[in-house]
């Protein structure tokens, strides 16, 4: 039996979305269901005066018409993490209703539900739901918001402020920085994007009054979670008698881990009307409500002495929350970002300062990457604007101040300045493979005869690193998790030797059931087709914690793994008994127990039918062959890599077209390379859409002017280059797989790389920066403005 | 109330009584059960929605289903011939040309109507015949290989 690890696998999941047999939420129709429509806020800040809807409720076909005032006793959706101000004082934490009674805070917010029996009769009457409101000044910008005198998001909250945040050790910094003979400053946005699955978020809720039980059926990336959240800090109903599915899910990128206040929604009219009730946003609804990604405003200043040694980096920025804290939202600018500042550099000194504001905007939490790639352009941008003043090539810049090489084994992890100990890295080797793959040199000489035909070609550079895995439950218990972050899995061996492996990790399009059934396979020995992965139902799954963070293969593959250790324990005890053998002098390989030495064996197979046909078998052993197991990591694993973009930008539009893309990463070892080059291709492509055409756009009442696809430009097929795509390996040292992660990496790296190439592209015109997206108009113009 | 239509829809005469208002995509998602054709925006930008009709791609949220009538519609449940896999739907297997396989019906359909008009297309022609089709997890890159395998496959 050929080793399955390592292996490009062809996904054991593809069949059902190519023949159109995917089984996504929108897809599933209840006996008696009907259709919610929301009524949703067309200001970013209104008091309701009142609304009517007893046209509405009059008209044939609709069920009811839930308003704010009819749902009493619920607070709203909870936040999962809490970050205190730095005197100590706790976080402010308003409210979330899930459905408004007094005011609105974004545009979207939730007004008032329709229900009907088709959907377009729940639209129809909608329009027949009359609401009066007063509209009030709103603000959407993180800096406003804090400003003396600025609208205030929540009347307890005193400046818009949720709280504010520092890290790293500031007199150090100020000393460092005092020292340096050249400083570097930049002040940027990462501007606000919006996540798009192409899946809109959907939800059903059906619940049976003669068993007291209620489904809920959801596109998320963490149903467990969503049942625990909704249970016990919504609802308030009781969590065993709840069951949440989460089928196939459209993608999620972020989007889809955190609890809505739709799903608790369905779930609560659905127990008032005694019916199943479907909601399924629809695109504009998405833009306006699922939670957006990135919004930093920041003021960063680089320190270097003489010789191009980094001395220290002092940031301080303004997050954007929007109106209520999400799920996840106070830990993606603080510890997901702040604590990835000392990026692959030797940097001595680092202090950040950041301020969390309420805005009258969507809320913002986790997006792909959530917070690393905020830190990761954030440092790139100003080392590639360092390299530029103090006149040296940004890759030897970049060499200088690279972290030496340990393996986290026998040299130990490398402290940084801002808390984290990385495990294993040698960062030298991803900048010279990539470097290499390149041609940098070639390329440079390419670029000088370019210019010469008057074409400007420009090279950019990333490097990364990032910490997933996420998480060690006592760490971020320590920083604020109100949950713990370990994973969940079982393996259970069936009588004939079929294996069914239920994790709480939750694919939306990663490919889990291939991976995690490759690693199962090979260490039983068996074959994949005798392998079934079950992820996303409560009922099935002990419990989980869902996907995101990179986190499925290095913390549910290692729960995954040790019950796999555990099975293959047990079957050596019963081993033993049928080969008369002592314990100590068997060996599993190949799917079968063999005493050392000896031909004498006995397959797996066999072993499972004895474990539940235990006639002749050994005292004190219990029949069966199933495992759970929970696995808490001892520390976040830390991908990291070097990206290298080539553009080309054209003098008389502005418009920038990519040549090539260069990504070198090390993910530590590889379960199935066809998968990881594929998140990777999306992670950068994901990263490239920020950098030159995503982008949310608020004006100042408050209004998302680009809530559709025909204003929000989403990446197109021929926006973007094949990528060329390698790897180095150093494995995690703290996990059974030695793996790290990779859903993330892509994205984190190639927005600083973007950019970067296009400054480089524009290096005769003196431009510092030009603000994201970098689109043909912005890009024109900052040639106009230049030299 | 209802309009009669008649629709071949994969091969087989549906015959309905439908509201005028009714889009393709909900005839063949709510109506006929035929849920791989999928809906992600309402603007007809993604593409998650295209279908053939009489043999071209459409966004099937673009077009009525009383529009549809006496017309020839197939869907990703209808590639599939005698249970083999059309060479498309395999090799976006074989190349990973699909994650969350949301958008993956549409772009199968979509290469399809391109196979159709250039069997042996470029890169380029690729990626221009997938622009009003959008996925956010491959980042297209593997798509394009799909694509290319399933043209050297068809010729």
């Amino acid at each position: 039996m050929a080793s399955l690890i390592g292996k490009p696998v062809k996904r054991v999941e593809d069949k059902r979305f190519i023949t159109g047999k995917g089984r996504y939420t929108d897809d599933i129709v209840l006996p008696g269901m009907v259709y919610a429509y929301i009524i949703r806020s067309p200001y970013a800040h209104a008091r309701i005066n009142s609304i009517d809807t007893s046209a509405a409720t009059a008209m044939d076909g609709v069920v009811a018409v839930f308003t704010g005032k009819d749902i009493t006793g619920i607070t709203g959706v909870p936040t999962g993490w809490q970050v205190n101000f730095k005197n100590g004082d706790t976080m402010k934490e308003p409210p979330h209703p899930l459905i408004v009674a007094d005011k609105v805070r974004h545009m979207g917010d939730n007004v008032a539900v329709v229900i009907a029996t088709s959907k377009e009769l729940a639209r129809d009457a909608a329009d027949m739901v009359e609401v009066d409101y007063e509209e009030l000044d709103a603000v959407a910008d993180a800096v406003k918001a804090v400003a003396a005198g600025a609208p205030l998001v929540h009347d307890d909250v005193p400046n818009n402020i949720a709280f504010d945040f520092e890290l790293g050790d500031k007199a150090k910094t100020d000393e460092m920085m005092a020292k340096a003979d050249h400083i570097t400053t930049l002040e940027f946005t990462n501007q606000r994007i919006i996540p798009n699955a192409i899946e809109p978020r959907c939800a059903i809720g059906d619940y049976n009054s003669a068993t007291d039980r209620y489904t809920l059926y959801t596109t998320s990336q963490n149903p467990h979670l969503t049942r625990l959240l909704m249970c016990a800090f919504v609802l308030g109903i009781p969590e065993h008698k709840v069951r949440v599915v989460s089928p196939d899910v459209g993608g999620g990128f972020g989007s889809k881990i955190f609890h809505y206040t739709e799903e608790a929604l369905m779930i609560w009219i659905s127990q008032r009307i005694g019916r199943p009730v479907k909601w399924n946003s629809d695109r504009s609804e998405a833009f306006m409500t699922d939670a957006h990604g990135r919004d930093h405003i920041t003021k960063a200043e680089l320190g270097l002495d003489s010789e191009g040694n980094f001395l220290a980096l002092r940031i301080n920025t303004h997050a954007n929350l929007g109106a209520y804290l999400s799920t996840f939202a106070p830990c993606v600018p603080t510890y997901l970002h702040a604590t990835l500042l000392q990026g692959l550099y030797t940097t001595p000194a680092i202090y950040i300062d950041l301020t969390a504001a309420f805005t009258h905007t969507t809320p913002v939490d986790a997006l792909r990457g959530a917070g690393r790639p905020e830190a990761t352009f954030l440092l790139e941008r100003i080392i590639e604007n360092a390299a530029r003043e103090i006149g040296m090539d940004p890759t030897e810049l970049r060499r200088k101040n690279l972290i030496p090489p340990f393996d986290g084994v026998n040299e130990p992890g490398y402290q940084t300045q801002v808390a984290l100990q990385y495990d294993s890295g040698n960062y030298e080797a991803v900048l010279d493979k990539a470097l290499d793959m390149f041609d940098y040199k070639g390329f440079r000489e390419r670029q000088k005869a370019a210019k010469a035909e008057g074409k400007l070609l420009g090279v950019g550079f990333s490097t990364y690193i990032e910490a997933c895995g996420i998480a060690p439950s006592a760490v971020v218990g320590a920083l604020g998790a109100r949950a713990g972050l370990y994973e969940s899995a079982q393996v259970r061996v069936q009588p004939t030797g079929k294996v069914s492996v239920y994790t709480g990790s939750h694919s939306h399009g990663q490919g889990h059931e291939t991976t995690f059934a490759q690693i199962v396979a090979d260490k039983f020995g068996i074959n994949l087709e005798d392998v079934e992965v079950v992820h996303g139902d409560s009922e099935a799954v002990a419990f989980g914690m869902g996907t995101y963070g990179s986190r499925s293969l290095a913390v549910g593959g290692s729960a995954i793994m040790k019950s796999i250790d555990k099975v293959i324990q047990k079957g050596a005890k019963i081993a033993a008994h049928k080969l008369e053998a002592n314990e100590d002098d068997l060996e599993f390989a190949n799917g079968a127990w063999t005493v050392k030495g000896t031909d004498k064996s006995i397959g797996f197979g066999d072993i499972a039918l004895t474990a539940y046909v235990p006639h002749d078998y050994p005292a004190g052993v219990e029949p069966g062959m199933d495992f759970a197991s929970f696995y808490d990591p001892t520390n976040f694993t830390y991908p990291f890599g070097a990206h290298i973009a080539e553009v080309e930008v054209d003098k008389d539009t502005g418009k920038v077209k990519i040549v090539r893309y260069v990504a070198v990463d090390d993910v530590g070892n590889v379960i199935n390379p066809m998968i990881v080059d594929g998140q990777l291709h999306g992670g950068i492509a994901h990263g490239i859409g920020q950098a030159l055409l995503e982008g949310a756009i608020y004006d100042d009442d408050g209004q998302l002017i680009n809530g559709s696809f025909m204003d929000y430009t989403m990446p197109r097929a021929d926006d973007l280059p094949s990528f060329e795509v390698d790897r180095t390996v150093t494995p995690c040292p703290h996990n059974p797989l030695g793996v790290k992660g990779a859903g993330e990496a892509g994205t984190i790296a190639s927005t600083p790389a973007i950019v970067n190439a296009v400054l480089d592209a524009l290096s005769d015109y003196g431009i510092k920066d030009i603000k994201m997206p970098l689109t043909p108009e912005r890009v024109w113009r900052a040639m106009q403005n230049g030299k | 109330m209802g309009i009669s239509i008649e629709v071949n829809v994969n091969g087989e005469k549906r015959h309905s009584e439908v509201d005028a208002r009714l889009l393709l995509v909900h005839y063949l998602r709510d109506t006929l059960g035929l849920t791989g054709t999928h809906v992600g925006c309402d603007t007809s930008n993604c593409g998650a929605c295209t279908v053939l009709v009489d043999g071209k791609a459409v966004k099937s949220c673009t077009m009525l289903a009383v529009q549809a009538n006496g017309a020839e519609v197939k869907t990703i449940e209808g590639m599939a011939e005698n249970g083999e896999l059309h060479p498309l739907q395999s090799s976006f297997k074989e190349a990973h040309g699909l994650q969350c396989g949301f958008c993956t019906p549409g772009m199968i359909m979509t290469a399809a109507n391109l196979l159709e008009r250039n069997s042996n297309p470029s890169e380029e022609e690729i990626r221009h015949a997938l622009e009003g089709n959008f996925c956010r997890c491959t980042g297209y890159h593997n798509i394009v290989k799909a694509i290319q395998l399933a043209a050297q496959q068809l010729t």
